[in-house]
Formats: structure tokens, C-alpha cells, sequence
């Protein structure tokens, strides 16, 4: 039995988010982000995933017997941001033996375990109704225009690729006169450009539904938390002259030409020897890292920051007020204090983040996300296996096999008579 | 044998085919008395197609009939004359072991065997009906009007159901060459409603091989190390020899374009499906126009027979063409024919009519294998004769029926397929219908399977003790690899470079990396390499495979619970609230066995799969559960 996880309460912002874990590894995937409260005790717990912080939670435990599914299970509550739950979900889908569940899993394994009773059987109708009709929808969007014609192109490749290999391995005894694996080889390689391209395009379309995070970055004293407020129209962080006055990040959501945007306020980057002040900068890098967009808020046209901008960020030189005339090299001054250039930073991100949305896939549900993942790790696996000398074929088909099994929810069911179709109609079997 | 003397079988097995010789062993081995049925003693065993039992696919279903401590692996042993595993520098999940046999000592092993059967008596008849009681094969009628009776009937008639042999445009009646079709049985069948299809399947012409100039031509010659087919078995029995290769040409090509309005195929004599798979020349030439050459086996039939069968080019084109185009090919010049190819339709019965036991839903009691079912081949044949036999002695004991799940065989897959998707075109066993072939190897059966078999008390001492002789030896050679660690500075010592981070790795572990070599393992743990070299051979397979096979342990966990749910025969899908009319329809009309057939319907969601799980309990409790 696999170990399922799935966010339990409603998407979108809400106070608390739930994710519910169940199955044999349920206990062990909690354990690698944070220590062990007893069961069915909460604790308060700060989940820690590659050394990041994700978020401080609510953790319950649950034995195997004593459970909504029956199965060993946990429950995390965190704070309700999309941001945070993504990171979670992220987590947990990277643990060896976990996966994202299906819907209506949870209640197969209760039910499978016998801790359902008749009238909560019945509910399961209701349950249905609405997971076929988001299917529906789902499937409407998935097969109309680009898209469909996109994902029928990837299964004909898949389906290509894979009988391929499978015709080298069923029909070893036949005078297959080519070497197939230039061929698959640049199946695969089409492929994964195709995927990884609309994984990132899943992204920027989970933004449209979820929003941006741009965050704001600088040395200390550089003036981001008044910038902040500046953008924000509002206090939503403190602001003083004392350096380092930032030491977690300050998040305010605000709408930028129709997009749901949440500015990040971080702690200023410099060197501590504060071992506080030092969470704080690692935090404040690692949140930046990963926002959609990054204002490097500059003090001094020439300081060189910890961290490097990347196409599309903004560079700008701050406090204004206290400056005379405009400096080269950065894209703009502004001041928080005064509101100089505020306007037109806010052009700006619009700009940016509209790009965006305008090249954004059409993927934006986190389980398709997940799915095309797997596919990509399998083709990954597939290429790299036939790199060996030794590459043999049952493994590189086993691989593409992953692959078609996670896409199926969206090229459609790929089975071997698909392939042998394919196989019979490209060689002459038969010896 | 006097037949008035004989009045009751527990199992009757119509047919001495593949399936039918299979089944007959089967039944009796399970301590059932049994009876065999067939037109001719000479009958039994008599490979009508190819000389040659194995391949990829089917060679794991030889290998998975043995491990049941079947006859067909002992009997194609005896009869080897050429061994060659397929596949043999790819993995060994995909590595098949086939072998050409001779006709005559293949006929003579099974029949042997069989008559080694304790429980089992060989009747020379013809049945010409079935006996029925309240929905239920009660025995049969033999052509001397004398009655047999039985508690359960396995039917294995092959390509005997409105058989019809066509060359060129000349057709009759019949079977295989020379043997009468069973019109009566196939009008009482008939009579059953049961649901069926049409199929065709060709042979080439057989030629003299005494007439083929071998001078010229390139030989193929079997392995160096023989692989054999039984679990029981070390090196092969008899004289090995080699078979020739030559291949079609333009003017072949040309011949048999010129007379394609005169093959029946073309002609539109024939209207069954054939395979794919295994396409006649007519079809090699019409479908693959651009290949201007077609290789050709020739399989000598046997040690003592010079017949020669030309793998390659079977055909329905008159006897004249035949000779024509087989003289146009190297080396055959001069050959004669001593039989022309021929096709051959016959009706199967839509399997999708039988449960996972192979006994039809519509007349309990009577059980279908082999051809009849719409397969093709020996080794489909006899490992469906096997499951019919197993389930026949089974219901006639009041026993639980004997399933084979896809996670854990061939046949299993086998079974599943039929049952659930029907057929289109003859079914022949591949590997890639396998999804967990990695696990379903052919080395491995007898560790998947022979358990099954002595819980079902079908394999003999004799078997049970090399079974467990290699098992001990499996775990004990586990154990050796799992006790040894070495550090990375150990190991590059050995020519093992692996980052120098402290961590200490098991023997086992290291077999798993790619870039190990068994000589490395033997110097590293020198007790590895005093084990049986079968040992060490699988023990490296299972290290080979370990990393996948590990990722697919749940999935296979899953698809055995999701089989062992069993949907309940008479389940009605129509109206479960809340399952779409979509797929209550299609439900009600592939009937799935259990869930994990329900879950490859397409459009079957999780949340619909739980509906029906909560309903088969609820029917099956009777009363709301817990």
C-alpha cells in the first residue's frame, strides 16, 4: 500500500489548510520535516524541508487502526497560504513511497479497512457527482483547442517510442532491419523540451490562479520596508533608520493590474555575526530565490548583493529623496518616503508579470504538475539509460511505461495493444 | 480398454492437443480420475504448425507450466534439436528460451507422459455430444452412442468448429490436413448462444529437404550453452543440428503478385482475421511493398525426417503458384513440395464469455481451452489447458477455483486478457503484454509458481525437492550478500570507485550498481562464487532488477487487492447511485471479474471503483457493515 497525501480543505485563502497524509510511510514522511509530537496529541511544530522553513504547523498523528482510513495517518494544519501549502505538497511529493491521492482515495481506504458504515457508503454518490463533473470540465479544457492538439502529438510520441523499443525486445527473431534508437532517442529528446516548456508555463498559469510573490531585496537600511508600505499604501511593515529592522519576511498581498500579487519584504543581505539576524538573511535569500519577480532595491549604484538579479528582474536605486539626479545602470529611482517613482514601478511589475501570463500553459492543476513531472523523470531515466553501453531495453521501456502511466490522466490510457498497433504497422512481423 | 466398463470420470478432456494433453495431466495430477478423448492415439501431441515450442512470451509460459510441474517443458526437451534463447544480450526479464523439435519424438514424449498419469485413461472416440442437468455438463455422448459421465468436461477442439482449409480458391471441410471437423459438437455449441468470432491462420508448404541445395545457403546454429525448458532438466537430450536461412526475392515477390486474385485470401475466400503477427506472403508483399527481400527459416521437422517447414512464407495460393514462387528462392531450386500450404478458418468462442477459471458463465462445468478461445500457439494452448485442468479437478473436488493473477504470471496475464478484452485477432503471448514483466521472468517461475502448485497439490516430490533445493540456495546466497559490507577504500581496492563517504555497502547493494562485475563480487565475497552457478545467475538478475521492481511494489500490491475483489457474477451495475450511465453501461457489458478488470475500463474513476467495492460488500455481507 502507497502512502497519499492530499490537501483535505478547500483551496485558496482561508485561515487553516489541512493536509491529510495516510498509509504506512505517513509517520515517516512527517518525521523528515519536523520531530514527532505523541499520537493524537497536537503539536506545535516548524516544518523544516531542505533547510527551509516552511511553515509553522499544527501536526497530529494518528496510529494504523485509530484513523479516518484505518491506516497509520497525519494531518498537518498550516497557515492558510497557497504559497505554503504549495511548498508542502512539494515536499511530500518528493519522499520516496508518496504521491499526491487521487480523489475520493481516502475514502476507498476507509472503506477498505471497514471504517466507513452504509449511510457514509451511500454518501459516496454525492461524492462522485462532483468529481465527475470537475472531470468533465477538466477533460472539456484539457482536449480544446491548443492544448488537445499539443497532448495528442505527446502520445503519439510515447506510443511511437515505446513500441519501438518494445518491437527490439517481442520480435528479436525478426529481420528489423534499423536501429531504433536514434529514433527514440529523439522522441524522448522532443519530449522532454516539450514538457519541461509547459511545466514552466504550469507555473505562471498556478500564479494566475494562486498570485505572484515579488519580493523585495536589498542591504540593510536600503529603505525596502517603507517601499513596502509605499506599494502596499499602507504600514504593513515596521520601518525605522536602525538597520536590520526586517528579520522575517513581511508578506502583503495586493492586486497589480488584475493579478493577485503578494510582495515579499525580506531582511536586508549582509553579513551577521547575529545569529537571529543570520536566520533571517538565509530565510529572506531562499524566499527571493524562489518569488516570480525580485525588485533589487539599491543603495548605491555599485554594491554588488549576495544575491545575482536574473532576466526580468528590477534593479532600482532607493531613497530617492536623498539623491540628486538619475544614476545609469538601474532601471529607475524611486522613494518610498515621497512616493517618487512608485507609479512607475508598479508599471513596471505589471508589465513583467502580464508577460507572463500572456506565454502561461494551460496546466494548472498541482496534480497535473506532478504528473508531467513523473512523466519527465521517467523520459529523464530513459535517455540517460540509453547513453550506456549496456542499455537494456526492458529497463528504458520500463521507464517510458512510467511515463505514459502518469500522463495517462491526460493522453488518455496507452496500452500494448496501442503499441503493437504501431509495431505492425511499421515492420514486417513475421518471420 | 473395454468402454462399458468405464461409466464415470470425475473430468473428461475433449482433444488431444496442446491444451488438451495439458489439461488431461493437469486434472490427473491433482488426483482426479480423468480421462483423455481423442479421435486418434496418434493424435495427441501432433504440433500442426511450426516445429519449434518457446519464444519470447511463450517460452515463460513453458517455463511457468513446468514450474505447475506440467509436460509440455519435460516433453519439448525430449524432442530439442536446436536451442537458442532468445534475446540473449538483452536482460534476462526479456530472454525466452525456444527450441526446434522433432515432430515424432515431441508426439512420442507427450504421449508418454501421459501415459504415465496414474489417474489418467486415453480413449480413442469421437464425442458428439454433451450431457446436460439444470445448466450443467453432466458428461458426454461418444459416436457409439455410449454414454460417459462426468463432473466436469474440458474442451479442447482447436480449429475443429466449422473448420475450413482453403488452397487457392479449392476449400473443404476439416481441421488440420487430414482430420474430419466435429460437426455435431459444433451444432450442439451452437445451441449454447455462446458468442463468437471467425479466425484464420496459414501454413507454408512442407518441403523435402533432401531436394534444398544446403551448399549454398547460411545456417543458423543453436546455442553454445543450451538453455533448456524444464526446471528439471540440465543439457539437452538429443542430437542438436542447425537450420538454414535464405530469403525471398524480387522475382518471388513478382510470382506471387501476379497470382494474388488467385490466393484465397485475396481472392476473397476468406473472410476470418488473421495474425498480425505471422502475415502470409501474400500479405508480406501487398502490406510491406517497398521490402524487396523476406528472410526464411527452414526448421528441419526432425532428426529421422527429412521434412523441411520454410518459416516465413505461409500462404493460400494454389499448389502451382506455391511451387513457382518456393523455386524462384535461393537454394530451393529444385526443392519438392510434400505438402502445399494451406489456411485455415474456424470459429473460436468469444473468451470474454468464460470466468478466470476458464469454465463458461452460460453451461457450468464445462471448461474451454487452447484455440477454441481465439488464441494462437502451443504454449497458449497448454497453459490454458493447464488452468482448465487445474479448475476442472478442482470444481469436480468441491475445491475453490485455482486463479493466476497478472502480477504473478504470464498466464495470468494471459487469462486476464481473454476474459476481459476478448480477441480480434489470434492472441499470442508477448512479453510487453506483461506490465511487470521485470518480475515475471522465465528463470524465476518455479519461485513464483511451484508454492502455488504444492498448495494445490500438484507438483510431485520429485519436482518439490529441486524447488526447494534451489530456493535454500537462493536465500542462502542472499544471506551471504546481505552479511558482507565493505568501505569505499575496501572496495577500490578492487577496482570498485565509488565517493569516498564512509558509508559501508552490503555485497547485495553493490551487485544492484551497474558498473560491478561478477569477478569483483567473487573477489569481495569468495563464498558467493562457490554457490551453483544457476544460484549466482539469479540471485545477480534479482540485483539487476531490484530498483525497479522495488518502485513497482505498490502498484503490484494494489493490483492484487484490487483482483482479489471480486465482482459477484450476477452483480447488477445498473442504477448503483451516483455511477454515471456511462459507465454503468460499460460496465454491465465487459462484466469484470473483479475490480482491477473494472479499473482498466476506460473513463473508470477511483470514486466509481470505491462505489462498487462498498456495494460488492454490502451484497456479499447482506447486512450493512461495520
Amino acid at each position: 500500500m502507497d502512502t497519499i497525501f492530499a490537501l483535505a480543505s478547500a483551496r485558496g485563502k482561508a485561515g487553516v489548510a489541512v493536509i491529510r497524509i495516510s498509509g504506512p510511510l505517513a509517520h515517516d514522511a512527517v518525521a523528515k520535516l519536523c520531530a514527532l509530537p505523541p499520537l493524537r496529541q497536537a503539536g506545535l511544530r516548524r516544518l523544516v524541508w531542505q533547510s527551509e522553513v516552511l511553515d509553522e504547523a499544527l501536526v497530529l498523528l494518528f496510529a494504523a487502526g485509530a484513523s479516518f482510513t484505518g491506516e497509520a495517518s497525519a494531518e498537518l494544519q498550516l497557515h492558510g497560504s497557497t504559497a505554503v501549502v504549495a511548498r508542502v505538497l512539494q515536499a511530500l511529493a518528493a519522499t520516496d513511497g508518496l504521491r499526491m491521492a487521487e480523489a475520493g482515495e481516502f475514502t476507498r481506504r476507509a472503506l477498505e479497512n471497514g471504517r466507513l458504515d452504509l449511510t457514509q457508503v451511500e454518501g459516496l454518490a454525492d461524492l462522485i457527482d462532483a468529481e465527475t463533473e470537475a472531470q468533465r470540465k477538466q477533460a472539456l479544457r484539457v482536449l480544446s483547442g491548443a492544448l488537445g492538439r499539443r497532448v495528442e502529438a505527446w502520445r503519439l510520441d510515447l506510443v511511437r517510442a515505446a513500441a519501438l523499443i518494445e518491437a527490439t525486445i517481442d520480435f528479436a527473431d525478426e529481420d528489423l532491419p534499423l536501429d531504433v534508437s536514434p529514433e527514440v532517442r529523439a522522441l524522448i529528446d522532443g519530449l522532454l523540451v516539450q514538457l519541461l516548456r509547459e511545466l514552466d508555463g504550469a507555473r505562471a498559469a498556478e500564479r494566475i490562479r494562486d498570485g505572484f510573490e515579488v519580493a523585495i531585496v536589498g542591504v540593510p537600511n536600503a529603505g525596502k520596508s517603507t517601499l513596502l508600505n509605499a506599494l502596499a499604501g499602507r504600514e504593513a511593515a515596521i520601518t525605522s533608520d536602525v538597520a536590520g529592522t526586517t528579520r522575517d519576511v513581511i508578506e502583503v498581498r495586493m492586486d497589480i493590474a488584475g493579478l493577485s500579487v503578494t510582495l515579499l519584504d525580506t531582511a536586508g543581505l549582509r553579513d551577521s555575526v547575529d545569529v537571529v539576524e543570520r536566520i533571517g538573511v538565509e530565510r529572506a535569500l531562499e524566499r527571493a530565490r524562489q518569488a516570480d519577480l525580485r525588485i533589487f532595491l539599491q543603495a548605491d549604484p555599485d554594491e554588488v548583493l549576495m544575491l545575482l538579479p536574473v532576466v526580468d528582474d528590477l534593479v532600482v536605486l532607493g531613497k530617492a529623496d536623498v539623491r540628486d539626479g538619475a544614476v545609469l545602470l538601474v532601471s529607475g529611482t524611486v522613494s518610498g518616503k515621497t512616493g517618487a517613482g512608485i507609479d512607475w514601478l508598479i508599471a513596471e511589475i505589471a508589465t513583467r508579470l502580464s508577460g507572463r501570463v500572456a506565454s502561461a500553459g494551460l496546466l494548472i492543476r498541482e496534480r497535473q504538475r506532478i504528473a508531467m513531472q513523473v512523466a519527465v523523470t521517467g523520459l529523464e531515466s530513459a535517455r540517460d539509460r540509453m547513453g550506456r553501453a549496456q542499455s537494456l531495453p526492458e529497463l528504458v521501456a520500463a521507464d517510458l511505461r512510467a511515463s505514459m502511466r502518469a500522463l495517462e490522466v491526460m493522453v488518455g490510457r496507452i496500452d500494448v495493444e496501442n503499441l503493437l498497433d504501431e509495431i505492425f504497422s511499421s515492420f514486417c512481423i513475421g518471420k | 480398454m473395454r468402454l462399458f466398463h468405464v461409466k464415470h470420470f470425475e473430468v473428461i478432456v475433449i482433444g488431444g492437443g496442446h491444451a488438451g494433453a495439458e489439461a488431461a495431466a493437469a486434472s490427473a495430477r491433482m488426483g482426479v480420475r480423468t480421462a483423455l478423448i481423442s479421435l486418434r492415439r496418434d493424435g495427441i501431441g501432433v504440433m500442426s504448425c511450426n516445429p519449434a515450442i518457446g519464444g519470447l512470451g511463450k517460452g515463460h509460459l513453458v517455463r511457468e507450466i513446468d514450474a505447475m510441474d506440467g509436460i509440455m517443458a519435460l516433453a519439448a526437451d525430449r524432442a530439442a534439436i536446436q536451442y537458442r534463447l532468445l534475446n540473449r544480450r538483452k536482460g534476462p526479464a526479456v530472454q525466452g528460451p525456444r527450441a526446434q523439435a522433432d515432430r515424432k519424438l515431441y508426439r512420442a514424449a507427450v504421449l508418454d507422459l501421459l501415459s504415465a498419469e496414474e489417474n489418467l485413461t486415453i480413449l480413442e472416440a469421437e464425442v458428439i455430444a454433451l450431457k446436460q442437468q439444470n445448466g450443467r455438463v453432466t458428461g458426454v455422448t461418444l459416436a457409439n452412442l455410449v454414454d460417459l459421465s462426468a463432473d466436469a468436461v474440458v474442451l479442447t477442439v482447436g480449429t475443429f468448429l466449422n473448420g475450413v482449409i482453403h488452397v487457392g480458391d479449392q476449400r473443404r471441410p476439416g481441421g488440420r490436413v487430414g482430420d474430419r471437423p466435429s460437426l455435431l459438437l459444433a451444432e450442439q455449441l451452437a445451441g449454447l448462444g455462446l458468442a463468437r468470432g471467425r479466425l484464420k491462420t496459414g501454413t507454408p508448404p512442407r518441403l523435402d529437404g533432401s531436394t534444398i541445395n544446403w551448399e549454398v545457403l547460411e545456417t543458423q546454429p543453436g546455442d553454445e550453452d543450451p538453455v533448456v525448458f524444464s526446471f528439471m532438466n540440465k543439457a539437452p537430450q538429443v542430437r542438436q543440428i542447425s537450420c538454414g536461412i535464405t530469403h525471398t526475392n524480387e522475382k518471388t515477390h513478382a510470382i506471387v503478385r501476379q497470382n494474388l486474385n488467385r490466393s484465397a485470401m485475396y481472392g476473397g475466400h476468406i473472410e476470418g482475421i488473421g495474425p498480425r503477427y505471422c502475415p502470409s506472403i501474400e500479405d508480406k508483399i501487398v502490406r510491406f511493398a517497398d521490402k524487396t527481400s523476406h528472410q526464411v527459416f527452414l526448421e528441419p521437422e526432425g532428426l529421422g525426417d527429412s521434412t523441411v517447414y520454410p518459416n516465413g512464407i505461409s500462404t493460400s495460393l494454389p499448389q502451382e503458384v506455391q511451387e513457382a514462387y518456393v523455386r524462384s528462392i535461393l537454394g530451393l531450386e529444385n526443392v519438392r513440395i510434400t505438402q502445399p500450404g494451406y489456411a485455415i478458418e474456424y470459429d473460436y468462442f468469444d473468451p470474454r464469455g468464460l470466468d478466470l477459471s476458464l469454465q463458461l458463465k452460460a453451461l457450468r462445468g464445462l471448461f474451454l481451452a487452447g484455440q477454441i478461445n481465439g488464441t494462437t500457439g502451443y504454449e497458449e494452448a497448454a497453459a490454458q489447458g493447464l488452468l482448465a485442468g487445474l479448475n476442472a479437478a478442482a470444481l469436480a473436488q468441491a475445491k475453490d477455483p485455482v486463479h493466476f493473477s497478472r502480477a504473478e504470471s504470464y498466464i495470468g496475464v494471459m487469462v486476464d486478457d481473454l476474459t476481459m478484452r476478448g480477441v480480434t485477432e489470434p492472441y499470442r503471448m508477448f512479453t510487453s503484454r506483461a506490465e511487470y514483466r521485470l518480475t515475471l521472468r522465465a528463470d524465476n517461475a518455479d519461485q513464483r509458481l511451484t508454492p502455488i502448485g504444492l498448495a494445490l497439490g500438484c507438483v510431485r516430490d520429485e519436482r518439490k525437492a529441486v524447488f526447494l533445493r534451489k530456493r535454500d540456495g537462493l536465500a542462502a546466497a542472499a544471506d551471504v550478500l546481505q552479511q558482507r559490507s565493505f568501505s569505499p577504500t575496501e572496495l577500490n581496492r578492487v577496482g570498485i570507485s565509488l565517493s569516498q563517504d564512509g558509508t559501508r555497502r552490503t555485497a547485495q547493494a553493490l551487485m544492484a550498481l551497474p558498473d560491478v562485475t561478477a569477478e569483483q563480487i567473487a573477489i569481495l565475497v569468495p563464498e558467493f562464487a562457490e554457490f551453483a552457478s544457476e544460484i549466482q545467475q539469479q540471485t545477480a538478475t534479482d540485483a539487476l532488477y531490484a530498483q525497479y521492481v522495488e518502485r513497482q511494489k505498490y502498484e503490484i500490491a494494489a493490483l492484487k487487492r484490487e483482483e482479489s475483489a471480486e465482482i459477484p457474477k450476477g452483480f447488477v451495475f445498473s442504477g448503483l447511485p451516483g455511477l454515471s450511465t456511462e459507465l454503468s453501461a460499460k460496465l454491465s457489458h465487459v462484466r469484470p471479474a473483479n475490480l482491477a478488470q473494472a479499473a482498466r475500463i476506460e473513463g473508470m474513476t477511483p470514486a466509481a471503483l470505491t462505489l462498487i467495492l462498498a456495494h460488492i460488500r454490502k451484497a456479499r455481507r447482506g447486512v450493512a457493515f461495520q
